[in-house]
């Protein structure tokens, strides 16, 4: 039976939906909109409890953070007895001469440079992939895929060398100076489709009024590109945030230590592990990136995208 | 304020597809040119170098006394309006109307003075504080047209602006256009334009020339009325002009006088049509507009006898389609004169004026009526 020569009961509703008030509703559409109503509350349960399954790690640390380290795992629920904020003094001081403030201040020392110099060098190298023809570009952009599908450990050790020869060594130079040069082609591909989506007219309409590359560039593809940009120093500084392996070979000297290293320091260092000041530092230590990305989330929903060629 | 100048330009693509045939254009200062042509034939690639947008690969292109090959789009003293508009979607009105003027770091109350003048030219001043993506499609072309216009520059290009619009708005933005262009002639600062469409209607309204194209080469250049009354060949005959024109294979003779032969049936010549068809005895290619063919009685002479295959009536005339000895015919009747008892397969005479047949090569397509 096709849904058209269907003796619908859908049919009344429709026809006389504007002008009957809702007091007035026949038995009929009483029933249809009973059980839309039980199917919308249907989804958003299960959406809930799905969503709080999900969820419930994050809430079980933050929880966690303010328990005792003797009721930590005395229980499964999140909800501390005795709240005390003792593990994030005990964190914050940590084992070693320096407190907390000095590995964020280290982390922030990587991670600002390296998404500034991701965001510039990602941009330039995309647009000239996306809007030059130049020989070679074949070749090269081949190249490009080739090093997104090669795993990262096969150039840990020629890379490692390579700074050793370079002096540097226990300095943040071999994480943030690749980043300047649009070392992770997951990034420039990224941006390459998205500048693909974006019609050309634009920058040509820039060229007649007398751009220049550069300034066609900088006025017209920046900031139709902004939230492609956006996502990449998103997923660029909460990858950076989250590095651990980069740091664990390049930096030898505690007081350089980035938050990643220096969490895992606090497990070494002492025993009977403080858990709850672990945990409380893991908190702080998330908590950039979550500022950040909630920050961002604006410019991604305010995307202007192709908003100049709609008809 | 220049003349634009075209001389043997090619174009062939990097994909080795030659575009363009090596064209010769001239428009004088101040002209309004259009190129018409239908889809692909190269119009919007001929523009394109114009602007500067793509390399010339053959020929030179002169804006004024300047070669302009090898300049920059923003150093060829042109504007251009884009089909889609192409406004800067981030920039409100105000700042896209002057872009380019604050690219050249003009002092900002010469600019303020220019952008007001512009949106009052056009009625957009109560956009100016609008995102191009608050704009209706009209709205949206007007400020792109403010765009050129503010730059005040030596040559107008405009591709296809008006096919995203709805007919009513397509009607009134043209009048808009040639008034504008009237207006910068009256007032001393003639504009040169360069428009291109494929839509006849714009280019028989707008173009004080009209240049038609067909796959990358000129057909013919001249102002409407030449191109309606003496197309230079079959092609321009046939693009121009609504119904189209009839085209139909016939066979000239001359003996006493000249006969034109379809089939079976002859009609003959008058002396002063006879006189200026230059083409040898033979089969050609028979052109006879809709509105230039007489429905008749049967067997009256010097018409066709045809049979009627359907009948189209639009309010204040009628089309009329027909067939004789296989050839399909179209006339154009006007309503108060149609003869309302004509139904499908009746017999009819059709007469073409003598005045206006024309007589095209089989071959090249070349007009050999023209006197
Ligand atoms: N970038 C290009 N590369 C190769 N061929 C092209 C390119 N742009 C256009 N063409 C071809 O050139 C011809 C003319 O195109 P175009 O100038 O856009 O025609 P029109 O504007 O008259 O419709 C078409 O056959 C088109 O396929
Ligand atoms: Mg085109």
């Amino acid at each position: 039976m096709t849904s058209l020569s269907d003796p619908t009961p859908q049919t009344p509703v429709v026809e006389t939906m504007p002008a009957k008030s809702p007091a007035r509703l026949s038995p009929q559409e009483l029933k249809l909109r009973r059980r839309a109503r039980l199917n919308a509350s249907i989804r958003y349960s299960l959406l809930i409890v799905v969503g709080f399954i999900m969820v419930y790690p994050l809430l079980w640390l933050i929880g966690a953070s303010f328990k005792t380290n003797a009721e930590m795992f005395a229980s499964p629920w999140f909800w501390p007895e005795n709240p005390t904020i003792q593990g994030y003094i005990d964190g914050w001081t940590t084992s070693t001469p320096y407190t907390f403030a000095t590995f964020f201040i280290n982390s922030m020392q990587i991670v600002i440079p390296k998404v500034i110099g991701t965001a510039i060098s990602a941009t330039l190298v995309a647009y000239g992939f996306a809007r030059f023809h130049f020989p070679g570009k074949r070749i090269l952009f081949a190249i490009l895929i080739a090093t997104l599908l090669l795993p990262d450990v096969v150039t840990r050790i020629p890379q490692y060398l390579l700074f050793r020869e370079l002096g540097w060594l226990d300095t943040y130079l071999p994480m943030i100076v690749p980043a300047w040069f649009a070392w992770e082609a997951f990034f420039v591909f990224m941006l390459i489709q998205f500048m693909r989506s974006i019609p050309r007219e634009m920058e040509e309409a820039a060229r007649v009024d007398g751009a220049n590359t550069f300034q066609v560039l900088i006025y017209i593809v920046v900031p139709m590109l902004l939230p492609a940009l956006v996502s990449v120093m998103l997923f660029q500084f909460m990858w950076t945030m989250n590095d651990f392996l980069g740091p664990l070979i390049y930096i030898s000297t505690v007081e350089k230590y980035p938050i990643s290293l220096a969490l895992k320091l606090s497990i070494d260092a002492t025993e009977a592990f403080n858990w709850n000041s672990i945990l409380a530092m893991t908190v702080l230590a998330l908590t950039p990136s979550l500022v950040v990305f909630f920050l961002a989330q604006k410019s991604f929903i305010e995307g202007i995208s192709t908003g100049g060629t709609k008809g | 304020m220049a003349e634009l100048q075209l001389k043997s330009v090619e174009k062939t693509y990097g994909n080795g597809y030659k575009a363009v045939h090596g064209i010769d254009l001239t428009v004088e200062e101040g002209e309004f040119m259009v190129l018409v042509g239908p889809s692909g034939c190269a119009k919007s690639t001929t523009l394109r170098m114009i602007a500067g947008l793509e390399t010339i690969t053959g020929g030179e292109v002169r804006i004024g006394d300047t070669v302009v090959n090898d300049l920059v789009p923003g150093k060829r003293g042109i504007a251009m309006v884009f089909q889609n508009y192409a406004l800067y979607p981030h920039m409100k009105v105000r700042r896209n109307l002057s872009f380019g003027l604050r690219l050249k770091r003009l002092r900002k109350d010469r600019i303020e003075r220019a952008t007001e003048e512009v949106s009052g030219v056009l009625e957009i001043e109560a956009l100016l504080d609008r995102l191009p993506k608050q704009l209706s499609g009209g709205q949206a072309q007007r400020v792109a047209l403010g765009r050129a216009l503010i730059k005040q520059p030596e040559v107008f290009l405009f591709d296809e602006p008006l096919s995203n619009l709805d007919a009513k708005l397509r009607a009134s933005m043209r009048v808009r256009i040639t008034d504008l262009h009237k207006r910068l002639r009256d007032e001393g600062r003639p504009a040169t334009v360069v428009y291109v469409t494929h839509d006849q209607v714009e280019a028989m309204t707008m173009g004080d020339r009209i240049c038609v194209m067909k796959d990358g080469h000129i057909m013919q250049i001249a102002d409407p009325a030449t191109l309606y009354q003496r197309p230079a060949n079959a092609f321009v005959a046939g693009f121009i002009g609504m119904p189209e024109m009839n085209l139909n294979r016939a066979v000239l003779t001359r003996g006493d006088g000249a006969m034109l032969t379809l089939g079976t049936q002859s009609i003959a010549l008058p002396a002063e049509c006879a006189g200026r068809i230059h083409a040898p005895d033979g089969p050609v290619t028979l052109g006879i507009r809709p509105q230039h063919l007489d429905v008749v009685a049967p067997g009256t002479v010097g018409a066709f006898d045809a049979t009627i295959t359907n009948l189209e009536f639009m309010g204040h005339e009628v089309n009329l389609h027909a067939e004789a000895e296989g050839a399909g015919f179209v006339a154009v009747i006007a309503s108060e004169n149609f003869d309302t008892a004509l139904a499908r397969g009746d017999r009819v005479g059709l007469s073409p004026r003598p005045r206006n047949i024309h007589i095209f090569d089989v071959e090249s397509g070349e007009n050999k009526s023209l006197d």
